[in-house]
């Protein structure tokens, strides 16, 4: 395979990465003298531009290739998993036009689109190695966008937070990964998964497993790994969050499950209730419970709407580790359409919290007063994506939480194994409906405090909410566009 | 030809988003021509009919790779309620036209509530009933929390928390039923004929059960009922007592005792103890109440004993009363909380019973006095009104099962009749204890008329088309038991021919 070959292979990527140095470029000879408004806009549109000529690129050139023994693997799966990365960028981007909280525009998008290379080259690795390289890629991104807000005091202690969370967990992962290597000698997960196969679990592997998990655990912010994620939501420029909570969170599932699906074939244990077995899906089943039993019974109790929003991303967490842990095909579809879909609501509803800050300087419950009267458009749309958070139909979360569950209870059937989990997370979704219905009280039935002068909220941003509002309808009213080629382009492969 | 009533519902809805803000009179003529549009689409397909079979409405394939599809289909069961709120809907609206604070939003989720409601009463694929089932509970809060009275968010609260987990436990029963039924389907036909486990139907039958009766107020869930009732304005307390307590009573029959027969004989005892229960505590409580709403409140609670007794009896003939009293019930608590929230509170602002006593209201409004003279009478259940009739089958079809609860149930009745008349006597017949002070009152009563007026015309028709109803189908019940009947023919219900009766 020549270098050619090679890039046209991760042409998206490149693209991607390309487009990061032309907004840099733009951004730093032409535009220096310009308001900002204006900047972020031209800025944004190139963006926005270079990612959709990435997915135009993957709609075209759809090809099956293993590069380089697993380093760079590209499939109609991973295909679909880059236009949702891409797809989230984008809005991300639409979200940050009418952002204040930074001069630095280049680098600001720069760094999103670098992280978005970062995922997608996550998405398209099978070998442990370049697992590690783009996770970390990925990661140094989101540390400096967490730290953007340079006014904002609590924004660099979030970044530091963040970063000190994220380097421990990052130790943990490399250690669990050279013990694989040890344990196997090879870094490729088919590999790994071969060498495995037939030798039952020994002590080394199950400690192996364990800091894996632990690694990915804290990406996906599952509890106990979660402490980072309210500090760093709350503190981070809204934008950032937004991308964090999004493309990030569905990068590192698809990742930890194929990283679990693949390489930990043949070890899956069981965590069917009065019926464990040990290997990795007990370990996971775990985590889920703490997670969507913690996530959402704190998030009950916060004022602050950007810390309600990162512990309800802690419980969808939780739910979506029941997908990872169910481990067979569906599982794969339905947890990239939870994440996906999940992705897009959380961008939306940080986007609406983003207008409020702008407006009233908080994202307390109370700034959200009066919200329906003041930007009637956002507020409907906000309405959308709590709702769809909250897994009311017939909107997208709710399709999402049915087949999660679904597929998590047929993984136990016929005894219905994990029948507590799905108790759990049933029970937890309806709690998770009190606090979201609190945030749309305020948006809709609490009136305005009297007499404040309020600026007036950008109608462009209104039309972006309500473009993403719309998506998730139309994704909630016909999930098959999404399920549908995913189960399509799972077909032939044998994951 | 009967799925437009879902499409128009929510097309109105969609129209009334993008009117202009502060036309109050404009959105209140999309609803009601929506709302009429709708009901016309139900009487359409009501006597297009043909009885006793299910009329498939719409099939697709929606889900393919979990085999969900989008199935609407009829029998005379789902027609019935269909036709009941397609009539709530009208009375609803014709009831809130003095809606202006923010009327827009006010019809648009008064309308998705509608929409939701129909959809269930149509949905023969589980999965797209529990959709519709959670549609119809978002806009209920809203519609309490902004437009509703007495501790209006608190009532509004409770009301969504108890749906919520209500559909939650449904949701569970459903998604086990549906991967121990091996994960293909959830067409209800066909899960009907599957032979669940008889471990599995122990429990999943009073999970799924009592999930749908929490909405449908079977004691002891009912609480939320009585706090949302008072808390909502007009028109939602309608369609609440009206549909929306039918949506649970409906899951109940068509989900909960047709997929998990084994579970429904081992636990129908209970059943129909808690309705029992619920119809004598219900009337109990509502002769003691101060609040002229509450006691319609409860009232609702009583008389949806009745449906969930007929439910319990498995015999065809309290089968169909609880069906008849389903939309019986449907009508006559939509009249009196016309009357007691619209006709009353809008005028005199009050529901106390000691102020209404010195108010002399049958003199100050005799319309209103009248019709809730009649309602109340169709209530307590006189021959001539649908609610007899509804009631003396449940009552025939409980003594066949359990001669000794039918003769408690008529316990409930006496009671009922004291209850209605108390608050007959006090709210509109009540004599002014000392002249002056009836005679303020009077003068206070007469000044909020200025603004108020008197019965307006809308309420007028409103009251009129839902006593007709009453009377129509209590003088000449065979309109609808003739469609309901043999709908309980069908293969859905062969556990009725195979256990009832006995």
């Amino acid at each position: 395979m020549n270098y050619l070959e090679l890039l046209t292979v991760a042409a998206p990527e490149t693209i991607v990465v390309l487009t990061a140095l032309a907004v840099l470029a733009v951004d730093l000879t032409s535009m220096r003298d310009v308001e900002t408004r204006i900047r972020m806009i031209v800025g944004g549109l190139v963006a926005s531009a270079g990612c959709a000529g990435g997915i135009l690129w993957l709609l075209v050139n759809a090809t099956t290739v293993d590069a380089l023994n697993g380093m760079l693997v590209m499939n109609p799966v991973t295909q679909i998993v880059k236009i949702c990365l891409l797809g989230l960028t984008i809005f991300t981007v639409l979200i940050s036009l009418e952002a204040k909280f930074t001069n630095h525009v280049g680098e600001f998008l720069a760094l999103l689109l670098l992280a978005t290379a970062g995922m997608m080259f996550l998405v398209s690795a099978e070998d442990l190695l370049m697992i590690f390289i783009a996770l970390e890629v990925t990661s140094l991104s989101l540390y400096i966008l967490t730290a953007f807000n340079k006014r904002n005091i609590k924004s660099a202690e979030a970044a530091l937070k963040y970063f000190l969370f994220g380097g421990m967990a990052a130790a943990f992962m490399l250690f669990g990964l050279s013990l694989i290597y040890g344990l196997t000698g090879a870094t490729n997960l088919h590999a790994v998964a071969a060498a495995l196969a037939g030798k039952g679990l020994d002590p080394l592997l199950l400690v192996a497993m364990v800091m894996t998990v632990m690694g990915f655990g804290f990406k996906v912010a599952a509890v106990p790994f979660h402490l980072w994620a309210p500090d760093a939501y709350e503190g981070a420029p809204t934008q950032s969050a937004a991308f964090i909570a999004s493309g990030s969170k569905l990068a590192s599932f698809f990742i930890f499950a194929k990283v679990m699906m693949i390489g930990f074939a043949g070890v899956e244990g069981s965590g069917a209730f009065r019926d464990f077995m040990v290997g990795w899906t007990p370990v996971l089943a775990v985590l889920a419970a703490l997670s969507m039993l913690l996530g959402n019974l704190v998030a009950i109790v916060q004022s602050s709407v950007k810390r309600l929003l990162a512990y309800s991303a802690i419980a969808h967490a939780g739910y979506m580790l029941l997908g990872v842990l169910a481990h067979d095909k569906q599982a794969v579809v339905s947890v990239i359409y939870y994440a996906a879909t999940y992705a897009l609501a959380t961008i939306g509803a940080f986007g609406v919290v983003s207008l409020v800050e702008e407006q009233t300087g908080s994202d307390r419950l109370s700034s959200f007063a009066g919200f329906c009267k003041r930007a009637p458009m956002a507020a409907f749309a906000m309405m959308i994506f709590l709702l769809s958070l909250a897994g009311i139909p017939p909107l997208a979360g709710f399709f999402g939480k049915f087949y999660l569950f679904a597929v998590a209870l047929k993984s136990g059937a016929p005894q219905l194994g994990l029948l507590w989990l799905l108790i759990l997370a049933i029970a937890m979704s309806a709690v998770s409906f009190y606090y979201y219905l609190k945030v749309l009280k305020a948006v809709y039935v609490q009136p305005e405090p009297a007499e404040q002068s309020r600026a007036s909220v950008p109608q462009a941003t209104q039309v972006i909410l309500l473009v993403l509002a719309v998506v998730i309808i139309v994704l909630g009213c016909f999930p098959n566009l999404l399920v549908g080629p995913l189960e399509h382009a799972l077909t032939p492969v044998s994951h | 030809m009967l799925a437009w009533t879902v499409y128009i519902t929510f097309l109105g809805v969609l129209v009334l988003m993008l009117l202009p803000n502060g036309n109050a009179a404009a959105a209140r003529k999309v609803a009601l021509t929506t709302a009429l549009t709708g009901l016309l689409v139900a009487l359409v397909g009501f006597f297009n009919f043909e009885k006793g079979e299910i009329l498939t409405v719409t099939k697709a394939k929606w889900i393919p790779a979990l085999g969900l599809e989008y199935h609407l289909a009829v029998d005379g069961i789902s027609l019935t309620l269909v036709m009941l709120t397609g009539l709530a809907a009208v009375g609803g609206i014709l009831f809130s036209w003095n809606i202006e604070h923010r009327a827009k939003e006010f019809f648009a989720f008064y309308l998705a509530l509608i929409g939701g409601v129909y959809g269930v009463f149509l949905s023969f694929d589980l999965f797209l009933l529990f959709v519709f089932y959670e549609i119809a509970i978002v806009p209920k809060y809203f519609l309490i929390a902004i437009w509703g009275s007495t501790r209006k968010e608190y009532g509004a609260m409770k009301l969504a928390l108890y749906s919520f987990i209500g559909s939650a436990m449904v949701l569970i029963g459903l998604i086990a039923a549906y991967v121990v039924s091996g994960g293909h389907t959830m067409n209800l036909l066909e899960l009907a004929q599957y032979p669940f486990p008889h471990s599995f139907q122990m429990w999943a039958f009073p999970l799924v059960f009592v999930g749908f009766a929490i909405l449908a107020g079977m004691w002891p869930f009912h609480t939320w009922a009585p706090t949302g009732h008072v808390a909502a304005p007009t028109a939602a307390s309608m369609l609440l007592a009206g549909v929306v307590m039918k949506l649970g009573a409906y899951g109940c029959l068509r989900v909960a005792m047709t997929l998990f027969p084994e579970g429904l004989e081992h636990w129908k005892m209970w059943i129909a103890g808690l309705a029992v229960i619920g119809i004598v505590y219900g009337a109990l409580v509502a002769l003691v109440q101060k609040d002229f709403k509450f006691v319609v409140g409860y009232s609702s609670v009583s008389h949806m004993g009745f449906v969930m007794l007929g439910l319990a009896t498995l015999n065809t003939i309290g089968l169909s009363g609880a069906v008849l009293q389903m939309f019986s019930h449907g009508i006559i608590a939509g009249l009196l909380f016309a009357v007691v929230g619209r006709m009353v509170y809008e005028r005199t602002h009050t529901r106390e019973f000691a102020t209404l006593e010195g108010m002399n209201l049958v003199k100050a409004m005799p319309f209103a006095a009248v019709t809730f003279v009649i309602a109340g009478a169709a209530s307590m259940g006189l021959p001539g009104f649908s609610g007899f009739i509804a009631e003396l089958q449940v009552i025939i079809g409980a003594w066949q099962a359990f001669p000794t609860l039918a003769v408690i149930t008529g316990v409930g009745i006496v009671i009922g009749v004291a209850y209605t008349l108390r608050a007959m006597q006090k709210s509109f017949f009540g004599e002014s204890l000392t002249a002056n002070n009836s005679h303020s009152d009077e003068e206070h009563l007469h000044e909020e008329q200025e603004d108020g007026g008197s019965i307006s015309v809308p309420e007028r028709i409103g009251a009129v088309l839902l006593i007709g109803v009453s009377l129509l189908v209590g003088l000449y019940p065979r309109i609808l038991l003739d469609v309901i009947t043999p709908s309980l023919n069908s293969p859905l219900f062969d556990w009725v021919k195979k256990g009832g009766g006995q």
